[in-house]
């Protein structure tokens, strides 16, 4: 194997699972150190830097970093870091002044459509060199689906508030309760550039057919639902189980729901087995997985007893077409087809989401109603139109819009400034040492023993009153100091270097986790399985040292490092160092300098 | 800061055959320097009991005093341990396995331990034969009391004063044979390929075990002009590598005719020796003082097994003690009563 470059920032980025992990790489670690060191303020603005909405990710963030962190690899349960995240906005001082402010006008104006995450986040991006920023948004204030979708009992609307105000404070011109009803009108503005974040499109409901409503705790949207279980808010599923409609969707839905406890799923359609818009191997899978497929069925009731939902109604019809290609469903005159169930999934389609988008604007949308878009830009088929949040690829979440939102910014600053949008910024990275002295870190590199625990909840009774009553009350000041020791600093790298090693097998002998093998060089494949425990990981990386004096090799598994620095305690040549790797990515707005 | 081993371990270590992972076998974080050769031989001897699967309970580490002497606290934190006084271990060890031939004895001790002050102590030791395993870190000098040149010192060899050494070394491999010893080896901290299997191989043999292990001390005999630094010895090793198979391990590897010897010990397990065109034979006491002598006389420190009676008695044997513990003896064993005594006395008439 090749020896590894670790010049190539990539490389220690991966080793720190957290913040690899999250969409828009918030330096997970730094932030957890200043919460440990109680400055509270300064780890909001490392994440307000990265996730503009600490306070709100802290309560409702996916979390895509808490299953990547180590310390579910070498302990039971990853760090609690969203948590630790809403730590830093409760605890804060007034931080409004660090912020930073509009710029001097640079005579750029730009149009954002929509005023969720993504939006903001382009705002936030763009205001501070000077753009003028129109936001257009339908509802009463600003935040989008955090505020329309996510209930107060989870995020109070006064942090809601605060983190949208912290944004549109930066001179943000915007526009709400208006619903922007034609891109073209827009364009015709003359905005400088265009971005759309105006949130996802909606499966289509089947609103008035009988019982709809009664039944609706058993009816379920399948794109919602498909997010839902997603994110682990829908863990099951009744046992017989409907799913309406003929598509991809379709078989996600019906597949998805034999896994989630549905025992008799059957998928109904009006239309014939061939006109199925499904592709034909996705159909296979469904009937392989016991799914009958009943073509031909329209439906007609939903039929509720007692309040509850017990199964459907169909009509029988037969497919007609006529000479001008026209297909017409016609009634068969059978009886009405009765099919028990437990729950229903609507997935007929999705309404547009974009029917305000004129063809004539040059931005085009692909056969399923998503635009089309280079995944690194942002960019539309329209040079000045960009999409991001849950309005570019369909539904996310909020750290994934965030994301989109600062790469969108970066383009349009590129765009407006005429520089090609290929050739992105690179990220901000500095590498220290932290030595202090033969056993002394800059960090706290002993990994403490104690367990995750819970954040505590108001009293059942109380909660169940009050709507708006937040339910989570937060770590204590106590408690998320001990939260914050049990992570591992993945940050804190593992500098090899090879010319000063001795191989004196200090190292591979000290290290509690069996991570370092002197060895003979071998392709990646037999190197992994004859270290001294195999790395049989293979998301995570092995590092590869050049040749040493004897003619082997060190390697290195970055799996389940603790970033103790007993390696480096125990080189007698300081061929090893514990070194901060700091890696912020490139932003349209300028760094924040002195959150660090 | 950090004077503290984590608790925690790697999730996926393999177990031994008693269901153990290495780190049952493993001890207090080493106060030793940084790189000291000392810590690599207590790595070699934790993985070697772990790879042979020894209750940790049913070993005793003894040592003197020095820096090596210190180390049976830097591995097996769950077995028995006396840390004895300087030179004294001998003596120690020989009172535990007579008291008790049940446990695995194994004695770190230092070239200053062994060859100075303890020279008395070791000499009677081999002759008896003690059932044990014993490991001199040999690093050419006193570490623990800032690095004087000690009785193995080479000849010629500069310290990190500047002084150069003009006495002869005593060389312990060649004294243990010279003495009777059963099973005697040279390896280097550096070399745990070779080290682990010897320590495997010493603790399965029925006798007295000796390796000399070439250790290298990085604070004070670690400089150019010392002939037991790593690099000097690195340059010199003329390795004789091998391999150790237990009794109850089926034997995996096939070794091509002409390249391998093997030698089986008395308990069943195998030790193979690779490199055996060189005609080496570990059965030939006088033939192994000569190769150490040539090997010495070419500049070169030859490791491996270098000599090995299998079918050798102890002194347990010897000196016919009970086959069973002293502790587990009872009083009517002790003590049978004036019955006994009454017929011994008959058979003196
Ligand atoms: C009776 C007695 N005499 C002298 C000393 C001082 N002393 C302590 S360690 C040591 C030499 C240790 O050398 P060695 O056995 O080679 O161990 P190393 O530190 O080199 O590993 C001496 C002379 C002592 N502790 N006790
Ligand atoms: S003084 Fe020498 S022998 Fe003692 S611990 Fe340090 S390096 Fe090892
Ligand atoms: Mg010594």
């Amino acid at each position: 194997m090749r020896p590894t470059d670790t010049s190539d920032p990539e490389y220690f980025h991966r080793v720190v699972d957290c913040q690899y992990a999250c969409p828009a790489h918030t330096p997970v670690p730094e932030y957890i150190r200043l919460i440990a060191q109680q400055r509270y303020s300064e780890a909001y603005l490392i994440n307000w830097e990265s996730n503009v909405f600490p306070g709100v990710l802290g309560r409702t963030c996916d979390r895509p970093c808490e299953p990547a962190c180590r310390r579910g690899r070498v302990e039971e349960e990853p760090v609690a870091i969203c948590r630790l995240k809403r730590v830093a906005a409760d605890y804060k001082d007034d931080i409004a002044d660090r912020l930073p402010k509009a710029g001097k006008s640079n005579g750029k104006k730009i149009a954002l459509i929509g005023g969720g995450p993504a939006s903001l986040t382009v705002a936030r991006d763009l205001a501070p060199l000077g753009y003028e920023m129109h936001l257009f948004d339908a509802q009463a204030k600003g935040g989008g689906f955090m505020r329309s979708e996510i209930p107060s009992f989870r995020l109070p609307e006064s942090v809601l508030d605060e983190e949208v105000g912290y944004v549109l404070d930066l001179g943000i011109k915007a526009t709400f309760n208006t619903f922007v009803d034609s891109l073209q009108s827009i364009l015709d503005k003359d905005y400088d550039a265009v971005f759309v974040g105006s949130g996802a499109p909606r499966g289509r409901d089947l609103p008035n057919l009988p019982g709809r409503n009664e039944a609706d705790k058993n009816i379920h949207i399948g794109l919602d639902w498909l997010a839902n279980v997603a994110f682990e808010h829908v863990k099951k599923i009744g046992k017989r189980v409907i799913v309406l409609g003929g598509g991809n969707t379709a078989m996600d839905c019906c597949r998805t729901s034999r896994r989630l406890g549905g025992e008799e799923v059957k998928v109904i359609v009006r239309s014939p087995f061939a006109d199925m818009k499904a592709s034909d191997w996705e159909k296979e899978d469904a009937i392989h997985e016991g799914i009958p497929i009943l073509d031909n069925h329209v439906p007609k009731e939903f039929v509720v007893e007692k309040g509850k939902l017990i199964g459907m109604r169909f009509e029988k019809v037969e497919a007609i077409y006529h000479e001008d290609k026209r297909r017409e469903l016609v009634p068969t005159g059978d009886e009405p087809v009765f099919v028990p169930c437990d729950d229903v999934l609507i997935a007929i389609g999705q309404e547009n989401a974009f029917p305000w988008i004129e063809p004539s604007t040059g931005v085009n949308f692909t056969s399923s109603g998503v635009p089309v878009l280079d995944p690194l830009t942002m960019q539309s088929t329209r040079s000045n139109v960009f999409f991001g949040g849950d309005a570019a690829f369909g539904p996310e979440n909020i750290i994934t819009a965030v994301a989109h939102g600062h790469q969108a910014a970066v383009s349009i600053d590129l765009f407006c400034r005429g520089a090609d949008l290929k050739v992105r910024p690179a990220p901000d990275v500095t590498l220290v040492s932290q030595k202090m002295g033969i056993h002394e870190w800059s960090y706290d590199s002993e990994p403490v023993d104690g367990k995750r625990e819970a954040v505590p909840l108001v009293e059942l009774e109380k909660a169940l009153k009050n709507r708006a009553l937040e339910v989570e009350l937060g770590f204590d000041l106590e408690t998320a100091f001990k939260q914050a020791e049990r992570c591992l600093n993945c940050d804190a790298q593992t500098v090899f270097v090879p010319s000063n090693c001795i191989e004196c097998d200090a190292c591979a002998d000290i290290c509690p986790t069996t991570c370092i093998s002197f060895i003979e060089n071998a392709p990646e494949p037999e190197l992994r399985k004859n270290l001294l425990v195999p790395a049989t990981n293979e998301e995570q990386p092995i590092y590869v040292s050049e040749k040493l004096k004897t003619g082997k090799v060190l390697v290195k598994d970055e799996d389940v490092c603790l970033h103790c620095g007993l390696c480096a305690e125990r080189c007698p040549t300081a061929a090893w160092d514990m070194q901060k790797f700091f890696y912020n990515t490139a932003k349209a707005a300028p760094i924040l300098g002195d959150a660090r | 800061m950090s004077y503290i081993k984590p608790n925690f371990r790697h999730p996926r270590l393999p177990e031994n055959a008693l269901g153990h992972t290495v780190a049952d076998y493993d001890g207090a974080i080493s106060t030793l320097c940084a790189g000291c050769g000392h810590d690599s031989i207590s790595a070699a001897i934790r993985n070697a009991c772990f790879l042979s699967s020894i209750p940790p309970h049913r070993i005793a580490k003894v040592s003197g005093i020095g820096c090596s002497s210190k180390m049976p606290t830097y591995f097996l934190g769950k077995s028995h341990g006396f840390n004895s006084v300087h030179g004294r271990m001998p003596s120690v060890a020989t009172g535990a396995s007579l008291a008790n031939r049940s446990l695995t004895y194994i004695g770190v001790s230092g070239d200053g331990d062994t060859a100075s002050i303890g020279m008395g102590q070791f000499v009677h030791l081999v002759r008896r034969n003690v059932n044990m395993t014993y490991v001199v870190a040999n690093n050419g000098c006193y570490g623990l009391t800032k690095g004087q040149d000690s009785a193995t010192a080479d000849h010629g060899s500069i310290s990190k004063y500047g002084e150069v050494n003009s006495f002869d070394g005593i060389d312990l491999a060649s004294l243990a044979l010279l003495q009777g010893a059963s099973f005697v080896a040279r390896s280097f901290s550096g070399d745990k390929e070779q080290l682990e299997p010897l320590i495997r191989a010493a603790m399965g043999h029925n006798g007295f075990a000796f390796i000399d292990v070439v250790s290298p001390c990085v604070t004070f005999n670690n400089h150019a002009g010392s002939t037991k630094s790593y690099e000097a010895t690195r340059d010199h090793l003329d390795v004789m590598p091998l391999d150790f198979v237990p009794m109850r391990e089926e034997i995996r590897t096939q070794y091509s005719e002409g390249t391998s010897k093997s030698v089986t010990l008395h308990d069943g397990s195998v030790i193979y020796l690779h490199k055996a065109e060189t005609g080496f034979a570990t059965n030939d006491r006088t033939g192994s003082l000569t190769a150490i002598q040539k090997a010495k006389d070419d500049g070169r420190i030859l490791t491996g097994l270098l000599y090995l009676d299998p079918d050798t008695q102890d002194l347990n044997h010897n000196l016919k003690i009970a086959s069973r513990p002293l502790n587990e003896l009872g009083k009517d064993e002790l003590c049978p009563g004036s019955k006994v005594l009454n017929s011994i006395n008959e058979g003196l008439r």
